[in-house]
């Protein structure tokens, strides 16, 4: 472990010279929000951005990508290994890849995910600004301790570079002119950990995370989930900016010829009316209701009992793409809670 | 881990269809091999996935005893694209093959000297036969057989020389119905349910093996209560779309389970309370 001190100034220096070798996907604004983009240069990065659009699960899990390609009915696996760098990535986003790294390396091991996976490193980023809905504070992901190869604090004007790994190392190497952050400096970083695990919860949550699984075992038949779900339309939008949704649809796209071409996998989402539909046209989840309770269900007990913690991280991404406004995962919780 | 040591969990394995033969206007038969030779390893049960680069992929139920090593069989509905194109083709054409997947009935222990019924409904004596056939090819390990088998109309019989077979054997109790008769048609005419009240169990003794279209189950279940059956002896194997069928792509959940690993084959005891199994 070593910790290095480096201005803004010298960290988008830092910035390019990886540019110059590899990939680095960074956050840059999008009209008035944000998005992890490729970056040209270090000039449009932003570090004090409050949330992304989308998570930088995008990386590992895209929206689209080819699993296979065919010819005839002979077909070949298709996998990216092309190393990247993810630069600036919030605690609580980091927890869910921990989360999405279990699920993609259990059990079946899914060489599509884990090779991109391994080939990328990491550089995390305590949160400067706090974005509207974010309650990761209530979640215990404000914070994180590893799972990152370098993490960066602002510490007043100057950032502590937390270089955790080997791959972390790789990517400091080279710099020169680089300054040993002092002992007060890396521990003053314990004052911003706080105020972010204090101040990054923008709603209250009455039950305690490990109170959850137990709270959802006993309300099946709340009257919050039809109340809820009377409202919803549908659209997917909490599932598809998601950090912890991972289904997704697999579907072949042929090239002209017809006799080659590739197999697509692309997000889906269980709040999607046709999810769980059979061949033949039974749907086993076929009201709102059922989908938007199986949601909850799903991040606050079935795959948290995978993952070893509750599915959702805090992010309030789904609290701000929902347009009836019934995405808040504390609101639902609370009322559990409460009745 | 390395991932280029990794397996690609996603990979079809290129197969032969070695015969292609229509079964009823909706329902085809294949009999299919793998092209490396290798025995596809299924237990009764189980399903594999099946593929026809450009159209896609579907979970298929294994209709054959793994008895037979040197090629599988499958009976597949003409339901959607998929289907409809894997219905074009003709013996020799190719297809790929993932799998086997899931759980299988347990032929071995919980089935064994037991007494067996069996209650397909449809399509669900797809994947029965594979179980049907294993416990016939080892008849001895087992004691009284009873096959109940239902279809909507005599049209939509499957296998039908294979019923005639089991309808002629001494030594297995083979009862059908259909929902309407038709001219041609002399036997039992209602829901598959009308035929259990008439059979004679020892519920100690008897292991009950359900696989139907989605709503036979709970009417399925009433009888077997009334029959005096406990939940610990009831099998059954759920329809779901098993679209990765590796646990991953969410498809197939039923509440906390995934029906391509925990089942299709579940035992009634273990999802009496998940609701929505049944």
């Amino acid at each position: 472990m070593s910790y290095y001190k480096m201005s803004e100034e010298d960290l988008r220096q830092w910035v390019d010279h990886l540019l110059s070798k590899v990939t680095v996907y960074g956050v840059q604004a999008k009209g008035d929000r944000f998005a992890f983009n490729a970056l040209n240069d270090s000039s449009s990065l932003r570090l004090d951005y409050d949330v992304t659009i989308l998570p930088p699960k995008k990386y590992f899990l895209p929206p689209k990508e080819t699993l296979l390609s065919y010819k005839g009915q002979k077909y070949d696996s298709v996998v990216d290994e092309k190393p990247f760098v993810l630069f600036g990535v919030h605690p609580y986003d980091l927890a869910a890849i921990r989360q999405m790294d279990k699920i993609f390396s259990s059990d079946n091991n899914d060489i599509h995910y884990m090779t991109r996976r391994n080939n990328a490193t990491i550089v995390a980023l305590d949160v400067q600004t706090p974005s509207a809905h974010n309650f990761s504070g209530n979640m215990n992901t404000a914070v994180i301790e590893g799972e990152y190869d370098i993490l960066l604090t602002k510490v007043d004007s100057s950032y502590v570079v937390d270089v955790r790994t080997g791959k972390g190392k790789e990517l400091i190497k080279g710099m020169s002119g680089l300054v040993t952050a002092e002992m007060a400096l890396v521990d003053s970083r314990h004052k911003v950990w706080e105020e972010n695990k204090s101040r990054l919860r923008a709603y209250p949550l009455k039950p305690s995370l490990s109170e959850i699984p137990g709270l959802l075992d006993k309300s099946r038949e709340h009257p919050v989930w039809a109340e809820k779900a009377e409202l919803c339309f549908s659209c997917g939008s909490c599932v598809m900016v998601c950090p912890t949704c991972y289904c997704f649809d697999v579907q072949d796209e042929a090239e002209w010829d017809l006799s080659s071409g590739k197999r697509i996998r692309s997000w889906d989402g269980c709040m999607l009316e046709r999810f769980a539909l059979v061949a033949g046209g039974h749907n086993f989840r076929k009201t709102k209701e059922e989908r938007y309770r199986h949601r909850y269900y799903r991040k606050g007990k079935y795959v948290a009992e995978k993952v070893g913690e509750i599915s959702c991280v805090g992010c309030g991404r789904c609290v701000s793409a929902c347009v009836p406004g019934i995405a808040n995962p504390c609101e639902v919780y609370n009322r559990l809670k409460e009745d | 881990m390395d991932a280029r040591t990794m397996k690609d969990i996603y990979l079809p394995e290129p197969a032969t269809l070695l015969e292609v033969k229509p079964f009823t206007e909706m329902e085809t038969y294949y009999r299919i091999k793998l092209d490396s030779g290798r025995p596809l390893g299924h237990k009764p049960g189980q399903f594999a996935e099946i593929s026809l680069a450009g159209i896609g992929e579907a979970p298929i139920s294994i209709s054959s005893s793994p008895v037979k090593t040197d090629h599988f069989e499958m009976v597949i509905r003409n339901v959607g694209n998929l289907t409809r194109a894997l219905r074009t083709l003709k013996d020799g054409d190719r297809v790929g093959i993932r799998g086997p997947f899931g759980t299988s009935f347990p032929v071995n222990d919980v089935m064994k000297g037991k007494d067996l019924l069996y209650i397909c409904g449809g399509m669900g004596l797809v994947p029965m036969r594979s179980v049907i056939q294993y416990t016939l090819d080892h008849r001895d390990d087992y004691g009284e057989i009873t096959i109940c088998y239902g279809t909507k109309s005599p049209s939509e019989r499957l296998f039908t020389d294979e019923l005639e077979n089991w309808g002629k054997r001494k030594d297995i109790a083979f009862l059908e119905t259909v929902d309407r008769g038709d001219d041609s048609w002399k036997g039992n005419v209602g829901v598959i349910t009308k035929l259990m009240p008439g059979i004679s169990i020892d519920p100690h003794k008897t292991v009950a093996l359900v696989c139907g279209p989605p709503i036979m189950y709970k009417f399925v279940l009433l009888e077997l209560r009334k029959m005096e059956m406990s939940n610990e002896n009831i099998y059954m194997s759920l329809e779901r779309h098993m679209k990765c069928g590796v646990g991953k792509c969410g498809h197939c959940q039923i509440n906390g389970l995934y029906a391509c690993q925990d089942g299709p084959v579940f035992k009634y005891s273990e999802i009496a309370d998940v609701k929505e199994a049944i």
